[in-house]
């Protein structure tokens, strides 16, 4: 119990990280065609998360990764279930991941052009089909007793599936802007610091109107009802919320990166805490639901892969803070990728 | 077509096309490395174009590299559900560890070598590509010892319906393991050594560069010769461990149908698996398969009428490729030696030097031949002896993975396309003048 509950936490955690690393750079993918208007300014925009995102991207892969070793059956379910957005997600992820390499290969309009909106879509489909995605295993997904999802992708692009998919990309465009405020200076940072200031009030909207949504879409509160320090969550993130804006006020950019940091981590958690212990919760019958007591590996392989985890991210979390510390400068032409 | 068909040509173009780029991607970081390391102790601006150069090329593949190894990830819970159901308990955690101890390091550092050039001191950043080229092939060790395990299934039991970890460290010590990963790591690094000498031939030939081409020509025919060697000696010790795991590969891959003592080896063999025979023999060699299967000529050797019609792997497929393999292998060590005799004349050689320029394919073919021989030649078992191919697919939509598969075909052949053009194009180029490095 202790050890499938232990990986639960782990299983929120590493989605977790994955959504505040790779969301500020799907946000200045999703950013970069409305603020770069000129070939310097997305060349800047690019540096600023180019040495960045590989690293960030791997989250992902120790989630799935995971997701697979220590529920096995979730990854099954899950993904199998989420057949067509997650393919829409992989084929986006990898034209963005070539885009970043090819785009200043040849110097040629057409070329740029279109590397340029590979960018834009790799980065914003993601951050949307994430959102649809989680909001849609919120609610419960329509598989039966064989693992087997009676739905289709339309399904999935319920009401309340969206405005999860609203909500990411602007959480995430959000964290960019704040990423894109370190980085930058002059027209451009200015031009950021407008779209932030819009970008906020707007976000507040969304994420108040998803937390009243939760009520009536899922069944989320119910573990807040039964354990109400839970609600420690929501308070936290409303206030790293409200943080972001009052460092943007003061135009302290690193903190209001890291308010914003928490609001995701706090966003991600709020779902993780309504759902425990299902991680993959069936809207058919709750008897199907895997959760983290019928669908984990043995405990043998929880044991190994805890090991694992409790040495290596640490260590990944100290290159990497390492390497945010060494690119954490204002980007200038020397830092563009040179050929 | 069925769910597992699909999913089959899905997976099987997937890891193909990925491992185009891969193996290139393990053997030049490490002669990438090698190369920046030299301008670190020597200041020698050469060495510093050279690694400019070939770091070029490294990037463009392993760009591809990275963006389709995500997806054979996920495949596995997108098409192979059943599957990950059932080994995930093994299988996943191999995956998860290669994530967390190799691939987070290789990402992470690739980033800061491409863009550290001006953050970091020479001998950080040669060490930055070190730590690139250890992390990508220790990630390629989990991988492989993960397919392994589907080889040669070890150190589970069969419990709460489904395979479940009794012995982590059989999993991953199993010879199968280790000769599977000595193998395809010796391979890709043979890969990488043809690669940098057919493209300094060409420079050579047309006596562009040459003090840069004849030193990186050189260093990848030391790399190039301890590759073959690795890859002749673990081949043949592979081909004897099949005998023993898996003797349904070893009759496929010769066209073996009567079980026999003093098994012979064809040149060429055609086989017609309906008949129970062969269309057509060439260049019978009494008692090599003996051999090469047991090292004793005169061994037994299982024949493919005697392993149940249901149990066999698809003949032709895996007997074509296991002759592509051999054929070309063989075909590098000759072009190796050739080139080692001339290596302190290569301007002196341009038969040689052409010959190499035109050989850059052939460990492409090698090595996508032998993955051929090695997945198909493991039907129709998914997991070998343990779980069919049949029962581990999805329950999904025929259209759903129909429409993945268009997709994957059309974007794969599109990046490969941009990607080869790209690289063909900077090799073509060659590194940047002098002054322009040195700026």
């Amino acid at each position: 119990m202790v050890l499938q509950s232990t990986w639960f936490f782990l299983w929120g955690l590493l989605w977790a990280i994955f959504f505040i690393t790779d969301g500020f750079d799907f946000g200045v993918g999703t950013l970069y065609p409305f603020l770069g208007k000129n070939d310097t300014e997305k060349r800047t925009m690019i540096a600023s998360i180019g040495p960045l995102w590989d690293g960030n991207e791997v989250w992902l892969l120790t989630a799935g990764g995971v997701t697979f070793a220590a529920f096995p059956k979730v990854y099954a379910v899950m993904f199998s279930s989420l057949y067509t957005p997650l393919m829409l997600i992989l084929f986006a992820l990898i034209i963005r991941g070539v885009s970043f390499e090819f785009r200043d290969q040849i110097v040629s309009p057409v070329w740029t052009r279109v590397w340029d909106a590979a960018i834009f879509i790799g980065s914003f489909v993601p951050a949307l089909l994430f959102g649809v995605a989680f909001a849609n295993i919120f609610m419960g997904i329509p598989f039966n007793g064989e693992g087997v999802y009676e739905g289709n992708l339309f399904t999935l692009l319920n009401p309340y599936g969206l405005a999860g998919g609203v909500l990411f990309v602007l959480l995430f465009t959000l964290h960019g802007a704040l990423w894109l405020c370190i980085r930058t200076d002059g027209d451009l940072q200015q031009r950021t610091i407008r779209t932030a200031r819009i970008l906020w009030p707007v976000l507040l909207v969304a994420a108040v109107t998803f937390l009243g949504a939760s009520w009536f879409a899922t069944s989320l509160y119910d573990n807040y009802l039964s354990q109400p320090a839970l609600f420690v969550i929501i308070a936290v993130t409303v206030a790293a919320l409200l943080a972001i804006r009052y460092f943007i006020a003061k135009e302290a950019w690193f903190k209001a990166w890291f308010a914003s940091c928490t609001t995701i981590f706090g966003a991600t958690f709020y779902g993780i805490a309504g759902l425990f212990p299902n991680l993959f919760p069936s809207s058919l019958d709750a008897a199907y639901s895997l959760s983290a007591f019928n669908a984990s590996s043995s405990p043998l392989t929880l044991k190994i892969m805890l090991g694992v985890v409790l040495v290596f991210i640490p260590l990944v979390i100290a290159y990497q803070v390492w390497a945010y510390s060494v690119f954490s400068h204002k980007v200038t032409e020397e830092d563009f990728y040179a050929h | 077509m069925d769910v597992v068909m699909l999913s089959r040509l899905q997976f099987a173009a997937a890891t193909m096309f990925h491992f185009l780029f891969v193996p290139l991607t393990l053997g030049l970081s490490i002669l990438v490395a090698i190369m920046e390391t030299r301008y670190a102790k020597t200041g020698d601006e050469t060495w510093l174009r050279m690694t400019k150069f070939f770091g070029k090329l490294f990037l463009i593949n392993v760009a591809l590299g990275v963006v389709t190894g995500i997806t054979l990830e996920f495949q596995f819970g997108t098409n192979w559900s059943r599957y990950s159901e059932y080994v995930g308990d093994i299988f996943g955690s191999l995956l998860a560890i290669e994530a967390t101890a190799a691939f987070f390091l290789e990402s992470t550092f690739i980033g800061i070598w491409i863009f550290g050039w001006k953050k970091l001191s020479a001998k950080a950043h040669a060490t930055v590509m070190w730590l690139v080229a250890l992390a990508g092939s220790l990630s390629s060790v989990w991988i492989l010892i993960a397919n392994a395990w589907m080889q040669n299934p070890v150190g589970y039991t069969i419990r709460n319906g489904r395979a479940e970890l009794s012995d982590f460290m059989a999993v991953v010590t199993q010879k199968y393991a280790l000769l599977e990963i000595t193998h395809t790591l010796s391979a890709a690094y043979m890969y990488s050594a043809f690669f940098v000498m057919g493209i300094s031939a060409y420079h050579l030939l047309k006596k562009q560069n040459v003090e840069l081409f004849t030193r990186a020509f050189r260093l990848a025919l030391i790399f190039g010769v301890f590759s073959a060697a690795v890859v002749a000696i673990s081949g043949d010790m592979h081909g004897v461990n099949v005998t023993e795991k898996q003797p349904a590969k070893l009759a496929a891959m010769e066209a073996h149908w009567e079980t026999t003592t003093r098994a012979p080896s064809f040149i060429l063999a055609i086989p017609d698996e309906k008949n129970e025979r062969n269309f057509i023999e060439f260049g019978r060699i009494p008692g090599l398969l003996s051999f090469l299967g047991k090292h004793d000529f005169d061994a037994e050797i299982i024949g493919l009428k005697d392993i149940p019609k249901d149990e066999r792997p698809p003949v032709l497929i895996t007997s074509l490729a296991f002759r592509t393999m051999v054929g070309s292998a063989t075909l590098m060590i000759f072009l190796t030696i050739w080139a080692f005799i001339k290596r302190n004349k290569l301007l002196e050689s341009p038969k040689m030097l052409k010959a190499m320029l035109f050989a850059i394919p052939l460990p492409l073919l090698t090595i996508e031949a032998g993955w051929v021989l090695t997945e198909v030649g493991r039907q129709p078992w998914i997991v070998y002896g343990l779980m069919k191919t049949s029962q581990a697919a999805s329950p999904v939509a025929s259209t759903q993975v129909l429409g993945s598969l268009i997709g994957f075909v059309v974007v794969y052949s599109l990046l490969g396309f941009v990607g080869f053009w790209l690289m063909i194009k900077h090799a073509k180029n060659g590194p940047e003048p002098v002054q322009e490095t040195a700026a």
